[in-house]
């Protein structure tokens, strides 16, 4: 399997973007921001058609969408209440945009699925560059800001009373959250992106009592689903982001159904 | 003699339709334990920010001790019932000088410490979410205590406690005030805690404010009873 190059640069990214998902989505479960990471998917594919649109590579018409528009949503959503409507609000914008771009751009369907799907049999050694460079910037910044950002994601009013910046925080970490929507997007498509980014953390919530233990077990799972689902997919030719699907969503009710019995 | 950590001089708060506090003056010494009693909406609660610096004055202004470490225990959390977090992580959030992700081996005594004396070493694992609501308040008490502040204020902590956790916390509070010279500030409307743990009271009302020593207070009670 190794011996073919596109195999090993789906195991290098996705090894990376595994681990990079794993960590953050432990801060998105934290800041109950999973609607948002979902919403940064659509943007995801809208900025990926609108790069198409351009004649750009797909990833930097990501970035840029995602990024921008994590800073705006920061910025309009301070409050929690107001929250959930102006993202509905801008995530419709988008889905909408994403289908003008692709439909105005001389581009055929099956680049619609490859950014929806995710085409992690497709990902050069250019690309899989750019998934090291971003999982990088992203794990300095969790190394540099893991106290306050950790303080903030699990105790915000405790963080705020303690006179953190959190307001400075939370941007900076919807830029890099951006950041990893559009890396993961590469290998399990803009629809899937959550697979990654929410449910390992998420089952991670169960089973771990401590923010450190929960980012071990939600790479673990994050990494389990990426190997395992590119064998899978690999061995039956099936699209690879349907195994990781399924794997991550048996990890997520085993781990629901142990903390049941636990309790 | 007597430190003071925090002079309160002359404060007044002018929102655009309400004015709070006339001429507001009090200090608090080290060692404190001031109860703020008072009604809802007589500005408890934006005492405490212009305490924490949140808030401006409008008129008067707060001299506080140079490098007064505050600690601050507010009125509401939200901890639901998922949280996830151990007791012991969740203390542990107040940490913030060290650079490094993992605690130093000085932090995790500190950590150790505050837990053991604030009778939470048996439950440290126990989620925050499955904790009862004397246990949170513990914890909360713990973490804002955690860093070794000179000043904690308490924001209405025993609000939702029953009686017998209510003297528990607060035995726990005292603790700390006399044994690690912890000065408190306590926003509260139960005047039996005030009596019981307070040297020191400052009751706001609409039309103006009353201070003193609580013992003065309860010589003045027995005097009007007799």
């Amino acid at each position: 399997m190794f011996s073919f190059e596109f195999m090993q640069n789906a195991y290098i990214a996705g090894t990376f973007i595994a681990i990079i998902c794993g960590i953050i989505g432990v801060y998105v479960v934290g800041r109950n921001m999973s609607y948002l990471s979902h919403m940064l998917s659509e943007i995801g594919f809208s900025g990926a058609s609108f790069g198409i649109f351009m004649g750009w590579p797909a990833l930097n018409g990501m970035l840029l969408f995602t990024i921008i528009s994590s800073v705006l949503i920061g910025r309009m959503s301070v409050k929690s209440s107001r929250r959930e409507s102006a993202i509905s609000a801008i995530s419709s914008l988008f889905l909408g945009l994403g289908i003008l771009f692709l439909a105005i751009s001389d581009k055929n369907v099956s680049y619609a699925t490859n950014i929806l799907f995710g085409s992690v049999i497709g990902i050069s050694r250019g690309e899989v560059w750019q998934v090291l460079i971003l999982t990088v910037v992203a794990l300095l910044f969790i190394l540099v800001m893991y106290r306050p950002l950790k303080f903030d994601s699990f105790d915000h009013v405790g963080a705020e009373v303690k006179g953190i910046h959190t307001n400075f925080i939370s941007v900076l970490f919807l830029i890099v959250l951006a950041l990893s929507v559009s890396t993961a997007a590469q290998i399990v498509g803009s629809l899937l992106i959550f697979v990654l980014l929410t449910l390992p953390a998420s089952a991670a919530k169960f089973v771990s009592r401590t923010v450190s233990g929960m980012i071990l077990f939600s790479i673990v799972a994050a990494l389990i689903g990426v190997w395992l689902g590119l064998y899978l997919g690999y061995l039956t030719n099936w699209p690879v982001s349907f195994f990781i699907a399924v794997i991550e969503c048996i990890i997520y009710f085993l781990a629901l159904g142990w903390q049941a019995i636990r309790n | 003699m007597t430190e003071t950590l925090i002079a309160v001089h002359d404060v007044e708060v002018s929102f655009s339709d309400q004015h709070l506090f006339h001429n507001l003056s009090f200090d608090v010494d080290r060692k404190d334990f001031l109860s703020v009693i008072g009604q809802n909406g007589v500005g408890k609660t934006t005492l405490i920010r212009v305490l924490l610096d949140q808030l401006n004055p409008t008129k008067g202004y707060v001299k506080k001790r140079n490098g007064l470490q505050v600690g601050y225990v507010p009125q509401f959390r939200n901890i639901d019932q998922d949280y996830p977090l151990s007791i012991r992580d969740f203390v542990a959030l107040n940490l913030q000088t060290g650079n490094f992700p993992w605690l130093s081996k000085r932090e995790k005594d500190q950590l150790d410490r505050i837990l053991d004396e604030a009778g939470l070493t048996d439950i440290k694992n126990t989620r925050m979410g499955r904790a009862s609501g004397g246990q949170k308040q513990k914890a909360y008490l713990a973490q804002a205590l955690v860093d070794d502040p000179d000043l904690l204020i308490l924001d209405e902590s025993t609000a939702s406690l029953d009686n017998v956790r209510k003297y528990e916390l607060f035995n726990l509070v005292q603790h700390f005030n006399q044994q690690h010279d912890l000065t408190v500030i306590s926003i509260t409307h139960d005047y039996d805690l005030m009596q019981k743990y307070s040297n020191k009271y400052l009751e706001l009302r609409t039309d103006g404010y009353d201070s003193g020593l609580v013992k003065d207070l309860r010589q003045r009670e027995d005097h009007v009873n007799v």
